[in-house]
């Protein structure tokens, strides 16, 4: 058995550890609450910009439009998948979860004889790729905990660019997917993945059902209302993994401190043991002695 | 017949109040919305924007953007929109150089990117603190 001492430093040990989780804890705790009101906080634009879209696409135009960020492309060659993960760890399976289900979505693909080029937002995922020789084509690191939208944007503009077609007809993209972690309630969050480009029209749902004077025009407006459209998309995802990034450390970090707490408890039972091992070892040493004596 | 009016930033809901009258700077110049105008979905530019509620005119910055207009609602959608007596001036001015800097040194595509939609934003604040200067002293 360990000497009293050795024990003794160990529950000091154990015991500042737990400060460090517990104070991570209440710090992910906060961050998570400002992350999920920021998330709920775009839903009021999303959810206009997505009705007004509804209403262009479905009534104005038939539910079809040559807009080329609506055409699907007839053969696909080229695949971009933005990944977003944190920039840290110590947020339990959150960033293998999303690299797993990338690395699953990179080798389909790659049956399927489809080229990927990866565009990175976040450390994690970005070093990643890197280590296993993706090509990477852009990248967003050190978002912080709430990025205003114009930091979003070099990602969805490169998205964009490379999915329309230029005057020679080249273009790099041929679909675009987005890979984020959903957040579904504090204890559950999980990878989810979904085509970013082309855009689906919203169906029926997102009609008005007004029937709206434009101004200078219909293709005008859609033009202009498309690439919005995809950037706050991104920008709720992004949002989204933010959330799911502080309430995953959260978590962890409440277990940590459990187990923390649990060891504390097993080993200041072992030092208690070793402590009256020796006393009792004392004095039958003194009683022996004394016998001795007689 | 009230009118309310709503301005939202892919960020937050920034102003949401029942007003009597909204002009806003559209593509095809400036327009005046009353209750009960016709449903219209108009692009907007960069500019001023402002409403009026019990005979007084508030303006805000806006940074281009959507307008919707049903007859008892107006739902400006911003791509940065602040009130105008919360522009600093100074600041704002600091803000247009350090874009245009920035700008100029093109180290990166997506800095770059991020350069023009500052200094567009800046240039807006700018004009709109201007505006508001000039007609205070008159």
């Amino acid at each position: 058995m360990a000497s009293a001492r050795e024990i003794r430093r160990r529950i000091r040990s154990v015991k500042n550890t737990g400060k460090i989780t517990k104070a991570m804890e209440l710090v992910s705790a906060s961050k998570m609450r400002r992350a999920q009101r920021n998330v709920l906080a775009t839903r009021p634009y999303a959810d206009r910009l997505y009705d007004v879209m509804g209403e262009l696409t479905v009534r104005s135009l038939g539910g079809s439009s040559d807009h080329p960020l609506l055409q699907a492309h007839s053969s696909i060659r080229h695949v971009a998948l933005i990944v977003v993960t944190p920039d840290r760890g110590l947020c339990g399976a959150l960033n293998s979860n999303v690299i797993r289900a990338a690395s699953r979505f990179i080798l389909e693909q790659r049956e399927q004889g489809r080229s990927v080029d990866v565009l990175a937002v976040g450390k994690k995922g970005r070093d990643f790729m890197y280590r296993t020789d993706q090509s990477v084509a852009a990248e967003i690191i050190g978002l912080g905990d709430a990025p205003p939208l114009v930091d979003v944007l070099p990602i969805a503009t490169e998205a964009i660019k490379g999915y329309i077609p230029n005057e020679q007809g080249a273009h790099r993209y041929d679909e675009v997917y987005l890979l984020y972690t959903e957040f579904v309630n504090t204890l559950v969050q999980r990878p989810k993945l979904r085509r970013f480009l082309p855009v689906d029209p919203p169906g029926d749902a997102g009609q008005t059902k007004v029937d709206y004077s434009y101004e200078p025009g219909r293709e005008e407006v859609l033009d202009q209302l498309l690439p919005r459209f995809i950037e706050v998309q991104l920008y709720q995802a992004i949002l989204e993994s933010i959330a799911s990034e502080h309430s995953a450390r959260m978590i962890a970090m409440r277990n940590a401190n459990d187990n923390a707490k649990e060891l504390v408890r097993d080993l200041t039972l072992t030092y208690n043991k070793a402590r009256q091992a020796a006393i009792t070892k004392e004095i039958s040493e003194i009683a022996a002695g004394a016998v001795a004596l007689e | 017949m009230p009118l309310r009016l709503e301005i939202v930033t892919a960020e937050r809901v920034v102003f949401s109040e029942e007003v009597d009258m909204v002009s806003a700077p559209s593509a095809d110049g400036r327009v005046g919305v009353l209750p009960r105008h016709e449903p219209m979905l108009a692009l907007l530019l960069p500019g001023e924007l402002h409403y009026v509620k019990n005979g007084v005119s508030m303006p805000f910055a806006i940074s281009g953007g959507f307008i919707e207009v049903l007859p008892d609602r107006v739902t400006i959608l911003a791509d940065t929109a602040e009130r105008a007596d919360e522009i600093d001036e100074a600041r704002a001015e600091a803000a247009r150089q350090r874009a245009e800097e920035r700008m100029r040194q093109r180290h990166s595509e997506e800095d770059f990117i991020r350069a023009e939609a500052e200094l567009r934003r800046a240039l807006v604040r700018l004009q709109v603190a201007r505006l508001r200067r000039e007609r205070g002293s008159r």
